[in-house]
């Protein structure tokens, strides 16, 4: 009997008693059975303009840096400002119509990684810029995939991070982001599929809130209007 | 009412003023109070060691003792967690069963009595002190009481309520935990008495005798200026 | 091997004795309190959320077989290899055979604790491969040569000082008193680390039976670089952590976050679903599974403590818990610590040998209040002792118990010995007696008074 089937088999055996259901405080409804969440889980905006502003607020705490802007030639204009600012010097980039006439714009050298990938090279660089599919008002986070945003490593090797976004990406909860994920995908989901929430950090020393411990120590979403 | 009374076995033997003052309570707010002679102990001791056979004997007297009383007030979380939340279980399956869940309805704690049952938050006490408290972990927990015990000591002339840090932490006393495992015990006692000291409080309640009798352990040992007092026995204190 | 119960009373009476180390874990932990409090207030009903997350747990548990089953299907179709073990030397064995298969020679591994489970580390290292922890606090256990303190936070015990000493030793760096700057110093040793290791080794926090895909949460970021760069993948998973639905994942990240860390979302929650596709421009080229059994289905066999498998190890139990804050997560002796590890302990390990950690409680409950899936852990603890005591009853105990029923069945027996105890309480003090010994060393009992209540009631009622 190979192992598969041992353990299915111990499985079945320990099943055949069911277990009483956990003690809840409210008797089951459709609605918590199966989860939904919407009901209970913290807010995400019953509007836009609402899911906007409840996002603002979650990315300021968490130290992620929001730019708004109205279009892309101001969103262009946003990112070569704050190049200049940090001095980066090597920018790696993913070809999108979003991202790459950014990338384009900068006077520093820049490289298409996801054109022609080089973990070595990818190491050396100061920033990434990617796009991203789908950003969750309710907690911040933002969703980068393997197959859209230029691959695994590009959002969080480099020390910083830019995702380029438009409003209209916006989704309130994560439920929503999550149905988002199964419409679009099906079944022939992307390989890596990651909800970013703020810069890397870690509480590890004496449970201190350092920022930067593996991935960006620094991460910007510039959000473009529309 | 009739009210019958439950003495916890350490309470009959170690601190008798405690039930003594839950009698004056009850009788001064108009009810007849009697006591049982037959009780003895909840069973708990044996029933948290694992004993669960041993222990349904000792609780079956208990069963028995209070067969047709109309209703039992004890003076401590922990026994009538006891009496409420695990009979039930332990007599699952046996003749007693729905006598036991029977029991379970008709038995509260002191505070959870007067203030949900009665209705009554003012018993016409004064006791002019500093005063902090401790929520024992069973009638925090598994007898969901936190308001009761405040709303009442509230009520009470001339007292001055302060809450603790740790407020909701474990005393430590567990019954055989804190002799089977004394050094873990007295490190959360430790805790607890640290916290207690620092509100600058006269006295610690707890609508618990257990817990103070850890707390009031520790406190004397370590020659500390707060004294333990047990609910009842702030509200005995009558506004002459 | 040494009796585990006589190891845990020594080393939790050394722990319970430093002062200084219980007070740093108190402060550690206060802000963490303060955290999860506001985060749990951001939930519309925190208590309808556990309601939720329970029984999505207990919905995919109590149809394991055919969730796996399902989950395992759709994890192959998107071409990943499924390896199942029986026990820890066979998970270990699989995963020495694909790296000897791979000529594999460095090895990266991100936060696992079933990889701590059946010390998959000791067992790479003695075969030659440098084996590196990526998770900042496991790096320092690491280097410690210790076992995590407590599954989220593996080094909370560890001052900053003894860390700068730690990376001096061992990494040559210069000493520093700033958090900042020792995280810096990680950041920048385990990069190159990242890019040359052959293979990455990753647990798993959910495994998603209706996508096929694993969802793995943290906030460093190493365990993306760990499933990035390296052609390898090798994710280890005991086999409970299945959920039905890629939804329930809208409850369960976020309570796993607040109550775990105190934070909305933790920093990266990824979903992986295959080796690298076609298209994508990066990712391992092979993607391996191992399924652990280990003891899971042994605790799944027992209905009444089956939900302790629901478990999403957040910490937050571990969080609360006085005898954890006091004795540390060390004394337990255990790869999981705190109540969950008290209450599985016994069932992964023996009834018999580990007992001991369900009777080290008070039972105060704090545990199963915290816990977001409403595992009954503290009465769990309690079925722990009742079991312990159905097939091995001590001497002493089925002696002392029965001896206590006897008397308190018989009310003047009861009263009777009352009278002998609190009258020969001063000379009993002196004996070495059980209990009660133990008690007076640290505590007082109040003096005995001359009546007891009884006598006391009897006088004033003539009854």
């Amino acid at each position: 009997m190979s192992s598969r089937e041992n353990i299915l088999g111990r499985i079945r055996e320990a099943l055949q008693v069911k277990a009483p259901q956990p003690h809840l405080q409210a008797p089951l409804t459709p609605t918590n059975h199966p989860p939904q969440g919407k009901e209970w889980l913290p807010d995400g905006g019953e509007s836009l303009t609402e899911s906007l502003a409840i996002l603002e607020g979650q990315l300021a705490k968490l130290k992620t840096v929001l730019v708004r802007v109205p279009n892309e030639t101001l969103a262009v204009e946003a990112v070569k400002l704050l190049s200049q600012e940090k001095g980066w010097k090597q920018v790696a980039y993913q070809g999108h119509p979003l991202v790459t006439p950014i990338a384009q714009s900068l006077a520093c050298q820049t490289w298409q990684a996801d054109a022609d990938f080089n973990k070595q090279k990818l190491e050396q660089c100061d920033v990434s810029l990617t796009s991203c599919e789908t950003i969750v008002a309710q907690l911040g986070s933002i969703l980068v995939s393997s197959q859209t945003s230029g691959g695994r490593a590009l959002s969080v090797l480099p020390h910083a991070h830019v995702v380029i976004a438009r409003t209209s990406q916006v989704v309130p909860d994560l439920a929503d982001a999550i149905r988002q994920i199964k419409e679009r995908y099906g079944q022939k989901l992307p390989s890596m599929l990651s909800f970013i929430t703020g810069p890397s950090r870690t509480g590890d020393i004496e449970r201190i809130l350092v920022l930067g411990a593996h991935g960006p120590k620094e991460l910007f979403l510039v959000l473009i209007d529309g | 009412m009739r009210i019958s009374l439950f003495v916890p076995c350490f309470v009959d033997q170690l601190t008798p003023q405690v039930g003594l003052a839950t009698a004056q309570v009850l009788r001064r707010l108009g009810h007849t109070v009697e006591f049982r002679s037959e009780q003895t102990c909840c069973g708990q001791p044996s029933f948290n060691s694992g004993q669960w056979d041993v222990a349904r004997e000792g609780a079956r007297h208990a069963l028995k003792v209070f067969r047709g009383s109309e209703v039992v007030v004890g003076p401590s979380g922990s026994c009538v967690a006891m009496m409420r939340n695990f009979y039930p279980q332990l007599f699952k399956g046996q003749p007693e069963e729905a006598e036991a869940n029977d029991l379970a309805q008709r038995t509260f704690e002191f505070a959870e009595f007067l203030v949900k049952k009665l209705g009554v938050t003012d018993v016409g006490a004064k006791f002019s002190h500093k005063v902090t408290y401790h929520d024992g972990c069973h009638a925090l927990r598994e007898l969901r009481l936190k308001e009761e015990p405040r709303q009442l000591l509230r009520a009470v002339k001339g007292l001055e309520l302060i809450e603790t840090e740790e407020g909701e932490s474990c005393c430590g006393f567990g019954g055989l935990f804190s002799a089977k495992f004394p050094m873990i015990s007295t490190a959360m006692v430790q805790v607890k008495g640290g916290a207690l000291v620092r509100t600058g409080a006269e006295f610690v309640v707890s609508s618990d005798p257990s817990c103070l009798l850890q707390i009031g352990g520790w406190l004397s040992r370590e020659g500390k200026p707060i004294r333990p007092l047990h609910l009842s026995q702030v509200l005995a204190n009558e506004v002459s | 091997m040494s009796d585990p119960k006589a190891i845990f009373l020594k080393d939790a009476s050394v722990s319970t004795a430093d002062g200084d180390q219980r007070a740093f874990i108190r402060k550690a932990l206060g802000g963490y309190y303060v955290n999860r409090d506001l985060q749990k207030a951001r939930f519309r009903s925190w208590e309808k959320a556990r309601d939720a997350a329970s029984m999505a747990k207990w919905s995919a548990v109590n149809d394991l077989g055919n969730q796996l089953e399902k989950f395992v299907g759709n994890f192959e179709k998107n071409g990943g290899v499924v390896h199942w073990a029986q026990d820890a030397a066979e998970a270990r064995e699989i995963i020495l055979k694909i790296a000897a298969d791979a000529k594999a020679k460095a090895i990266i591994k991100s936060k696992c604790m079933t990889s701590e489970e059946i010390h998959l580390n000791d067992a790479l290292e003695k075969a030659g491969y440098g084996v590196v922890e990526s998770d900042l606090g496991e790096f320092i256990q690491q280097l410690r040569g210790e076992a995590p303190y407590h599954f989220v936070f593996p080094c909370m015990h560890v001052k900053r000082e003894a860390i700068s000493e730690l990376f001096t030793k061992h990494l040559g760096t210069a000493p520093t008193n700033s958090p900042e700057e020792l995280t810096m110093i990680a950041r920048r040793h385990l990069r190159q680390l990242y890019v040359d290791a052959d293979i990455g080794i990753s647990g798993a926090n959910f495994l998603v039976a209706e996508t096929g895909q694993i969802s793995i949460t943290e906030n460093e970021g190493n365990a993306r670089l760990t499933t990035a760069l390296p052609k390898i993948h090798i994710a280890l998973a005991g086999i409970e952590k299945v959920v039905k639905n890629l939804d329930d994942l809208a409850i369960l990240l976020p309570m796993l976050a607040t109550a775990g860390a105190g934070q909305p979302m933790t920093c990266y929650n990824t979903l992986y679903s295959g080796p690298r596709q076609k298209g994508e421009c990066d990712g391992p080229e092979h993607f391996h599974l191992v399924l652990l059994d280990n003891g899971r289905t042994r605790l799944l066999a027992d209905p009444e403590q089956r939900d302790a498998l629901h478990c999403i190890r957040c910490g937050a139990c571990l969080n609360v818990c006085p005898i954890f804050k006091n004795i540390g997560g060390l004394a337990y002796g255990t790869t999981y610590q705190g109540p969950i590890g008290s209450v599985i302990t016994p069932h992964l390990r023996g009834l018999k040998q580990w007992n001991h950690l369900s009777g080290a409680s008070s039972l105060c409950g704090a545990c199963t209040d915290a816990c977001p899936v409403r595992i009954d852990l503290h009465h769990h603890l309690l079925h722990n002792r009742r079991n312990a005591v159905k097939t091995n009853p001590t001497l002493f105990d089925r002696v002392f118990h029965f001896g206590f029923n006897f008397v308190i069945q018989r009310p003047k027996l009861f009263a009777f010995g009352g009278k002998v105890f609190r009258t020969t309480l001063p000379l009993l003090k002196k004996l070495p007696l059980p209990y009660l010994s133990a008690w007076l060393k640290t505590r007082d009992l109040p003096t005995p008074p001359s009546q007891s209540f009884r006598a006391q009631w009897k006088d004033q009622n003539h009854e």
